[in-house]
């Protein structure tokens, strides 16, 4: 019988590509603690959803340039103001660390100045965004707790169908992807706000199940070869095993995320583009870091 | 075999009817009996697609202590006069009250505080020479019920000025968030200014006396018991607002008044719009009473420590009923009699969250979503075809009762569709492909192995469902936690997933392994198209 195949039958050695992998990996985790070390002392792209302030969005009936517009707001007294342009619209996401301009509401007091200083070029706001300091500041712990939770209950869900070691190498590729992903939203100053934190969560999941493909197939591979090869080669052959799935799986998720990244609008553009890196790191992760690990701990043992 | 294949058609096509019956409303208007029968509720949309608010408030359960203590206060200064303790001193002490007395007072203040001052325990007591200092605070216990009933109170009143301000909100959710803080959520509120005006206020309404012949010192002071308050500002006024100076003991309060209406063009002497006040029968007394006594005086009508007008009092005024003009809007007046029907807020609330979605920016991210779900799913089918050929087919009719059921579950549990539940859906089509994917590759690995069509279709099943539960199970715990420690939009993410896995793993079992079976028991191909 003839197959439509985007891999032949493979032999790859990928636990030879360890080492290399390794190197790629320890740079993407290092930079996800950075990342996170900044995000914890505040100094990351963080949405008001965590730092409390306001975020007004605007359209413009007119082209501004968001220089006239920042230096507009500054003048006005919206102090630390940030202006991010929505792609191709002439719409803006007017941000400032402020919850209260005085007796006014800041948004009342940025679209009072937008008015005064722009009366040609009418404006109507999308939307706004108030949130205090003291709700940001729950969301964050709630966020984390969050993720460290979900990580202990797949530790100890993947333990249990597997065994320890199994368990304690996927978390911590699933750690490595979620730290990754974080490292790659700072370094790019994309905005982290809520849809960041679950594209995080999707991700750590989308990961572990492709490290649950790759273990199952090494389990049973296990069971089959027994002492007969050593367990690199188990793993060599597992991986090629599933190959073709891994890269299909990844291929249509990616051709939805692509759709969504070019059309689905600004708001959902940061969240598809964190699911798109995502996926690829995901991946990576399931093939380069989850099996090898297993390799590493199962040939000192 | 063939029974059970009967009994899983069967299976598909009731839960494809039911699906279809909840989905119904979304496409065709039910009218008359049909109505009645069927359900006929659409999909709700959140915030983010349809605009509308999203307002998180705390209610200031400290201001509202501190109320409780002042009252208390004066209550036992009156009581302890009418009782005949003779106290050296009353003052506020931190959260509570302390009291001074001579110690031969001391039995008669204890005997007070346990008989007319339910509010209050004892918390200290220490003596200096002759004198006698007592501490009293509100019992702890009681605090956490007075904290707790004041949430309850403040729901209450604000689901009540929603329900009745005719903002044509359809499904308002108005709950409590952690200990003292309240959401509120308007979907597709058209004047989100007079939404925050109307919720937020706290309509505490005052009657106090105008003191006529006194003045502000140019320090600011005022005579004693005496407060300075501004005086509403109307819309098209003008320079700062001008103040009156008000005895700052209150003759009549909010509470007694058991309805507002908002008049139009009524009232004897005016024109304009106003709100007309009725009381209840102890504050028509005390209503009564109070302008007896204070005939040519003006009495001033206060909100919120604002004065809203100050009329001269021309005669004593019996019957229960008083009048508040000034100038409003005819939705002023609506707010206003709202909030003075309903009652004042146990406590202030404080705006520490606030969401706005214009209608614009909603119709525009619900249009592109949809778009790119709908582009998403044509790449996916396309491919699928592509890649699978026959067996492409089957995986997409696979697909397509996924999203029809995942749909139909969320029109039947009523579930809220958020811009991340729509990412969720195509989330939950992706997992549905490496489902199939997982499974073909499977039968792929059968077949080549040399089994024959159906052993390698039973095979490849059942070889790829441990995975497929694994990857699956580990998905739902991830989600099960979002849902728990999600708010809003991302427990919206949450729902979708948590019902797509669920279903993807039915027609991973029902979907798809039927019509393979069904195929392979009619037709008996020697080959498999995949």
């Amino acid at each position: 019988m003839k197959f439509r195949e985007i891999t032949k039958k493979t032999s790859i050695d990928f636990i030879g590509l360890r080492n290399k992998a390794f190197v790629l990996s320890f740079v993407l985790v290092v930079l996800g603690l950075f990342g996170f070390v900044m995000v914890s002392i505040g100094k990351a792209n963080l949405s008001v959803d965590f730092t409390g302030g306001t975020s007004v969005q605007v359209r413009f009936s007119q082209p501004m340039a968001i220089g006239n517009l920042r230096a507009a707001l500054t003048q006005g007294g919206i102090e630390d103001v940030e202006i991010q342009q929505v792609v191709g619209q002439n719409d803006f996401i007017i941000k400032t660390q402020l919850q209260q301009a005085g007796a006014e509401k800041v948004q009342d007091r940025i679209s009072g100045v937008i008015s005064k200083a722009f009366p040609g070029n009418k404006f109507q706001v999308l939307g706004s965004d108030m949130v205090g300091p003291s709700v940001g500041k729950t969301l964050k712990n709630h966020a984390i707790l969050a993720i460290i939770l979900s990580l202990i209950a797949i530790v100890i869900y993947i333990a249990w169908r597997f065994n320890f070691v199994f368990g304690v190498a996927a978390t911590i590729a699933t750690f490595h992807d979620v730290l990754a992903l974080l490292g790659i939203f700072f370094v790019l100053h994309f905005e982290m706000n809520i849809l960041f934190i679950t594209a995080l969560l999707t991700i750590a999941g989308y990961s572990l199940t492709d490290t649950v493909v790759v273990y199952d197939r090494i389990r049973e591979n296990m069971a089959k070869m027994k002492a007969r090869s050593d367990i690199g080669q188990v793993i060599n052959v597992s991986i090629n095993e599933v190959l073709s799935r891994t890269l299909i799986t990844s291929l249509t998720v990616l051709l939805v995320l692509a759709a969504l990244l070019i059309i689905g609008g600004h708001v959902l553009f940061d969240f598809a583009f964190a699911l798109f890196i995502g996926v690829l790191v995901g991946t990576y992760s399931s093939i380069f870091v989850a099996s090898p690990l297993i390799y590493l701990w199962r040939r000192r043992a | 075999m063939l029974r059970s294949l009967r009994f899983r058609a069967i299976l598909i096509f009731v839960l494809l009817f039911i699906a279809i019956i909840f989905l119904l409303p979304n496409f065709v208007e039910l009218t008359g009996e049909w109505k009645d029968y069927l359900p006929s509720e659409k999909i709700h949309l959140g915030l983010d697609l349809q605009g509308g608010m999203r307002l998180l408030y705390q209610l200031d359960t400290a201001k509202m202590m501190d109320h409780i203590v002042d009252r208390n206060m004066e209550q036992m200064k009156d009581g302890m006069i009418r009782e005949g303790i003779r106290f050296m001193g009353l003052d506020k002490k931190g959260e509570g009250i302390e009291v001074v007395v001579k110690s031969d007072q001391r039995e008669k203040l204890y005997d007070f505080v346990a008989k007319q001052v339910p509010d209050m325990k004892v918390a200290a007591s220490r003596v200096e020479g002759d004198n006698v200092y007592l501490d009293l605070s509100i019992a702890a216990t009681q605090i956490v019920g007075l904290k707790s009933n004041a949430v309850e109170r403040a729901l209450e009143t604000i689901r009540n000025r929603i329900d009745q301000s005719g903002f044509g909100v359809r499904e308002p959710v108005i709950t409590q968030q952690g200990e003292s803080n309240i959401l509120v959520e308007l979907p597709g509120v058209k004047d989100p200014e007079r939404a925050l005006e109307l919720i937020g206020r706290t309509a505490q309404l005052e009657f106090k006396l105008v003191d006529e012949g006194a003045v502000q010192s140019s320090t600011g002071a005022v005579p004693e018991g005496d407060e300075v308050l501004p005086m509403r500002q109307r819309a098209n006024e003008t320079g700062g607002p001008s103040t009156i100076i008000v005895k700052k003991q209150a003759l009549l309060t909010g509470d007694m008044v058991t309805d507002a209406q908002v008049q139009i063009g009524g009232g004897q002497f005016h024109t304009g719009t106003q709100v007309d006040m009725e009381f209840s029968s102890e504050g028509a007394r005390v209503f009564d009473k109070v302008t007896g006594e204070n005939v040519g005086k003006r009495l001033a009508i206060i909100l919120d420590n604002v004065v809203y007008s100050a009329p001269v009092i021309n005669e004593r005024i019996s019957g229960g009923r008083a009048q508040i003009t000034g100038n409003f809007t005819v939705d002023e007046a609506k707010d206003l009699a709202n909030v003075l029907r309903n009652g004042a807020l146990p406590a202030p609330v404080n705006l520490i969250q606030n969401t706005t979605v214009g209608p614009t920016l909603g119709q525009d991210s619900i249009r592109k979503g949809v778009e790119a779900a709908i582009l998403g799913g044509i790449l996916i089918i396309a491919f699928m075809i592509f890649y699978y050929k026959g067996s492409g087919i089957v995986a997409d009719l696979a697909l397509f009762l996924n999203l029809i059921y995942l749909l139909g579950a969320f029109a039947a549990f009523q579930a809220t569709m958020t811009l991340p539940g729509i990412a969720g859906i195509i989330l939950t089509m992706g997992m549905g492909v490496d489902t199939n994917v997982l499974i073909f590759e499977r039968i792929r690995e059968e077949l080549r192995s040399g089994k024959t069509v159906r052993a390698a279709v039973d095979g490849g099943y059942m070889k790829a469902w441990v995975t497929i539960l694994d990857a699956h199970i580990t998905t739902l715990i991830t989600t099960v936690i979002l849902f728990i420690f999600g708010t809003g939009p991302i427990k919206g993410f949450a729902i979708t997933l948590a019902i797509g896995i669920v279903i993807n793993l039915f027609i991973a079992v029902f979907g798809s392994k039927a019509i393979f079976d069904w195929i392979i028991a009619r037709y008996k191909p020697r080959s498999l198209s995949i």
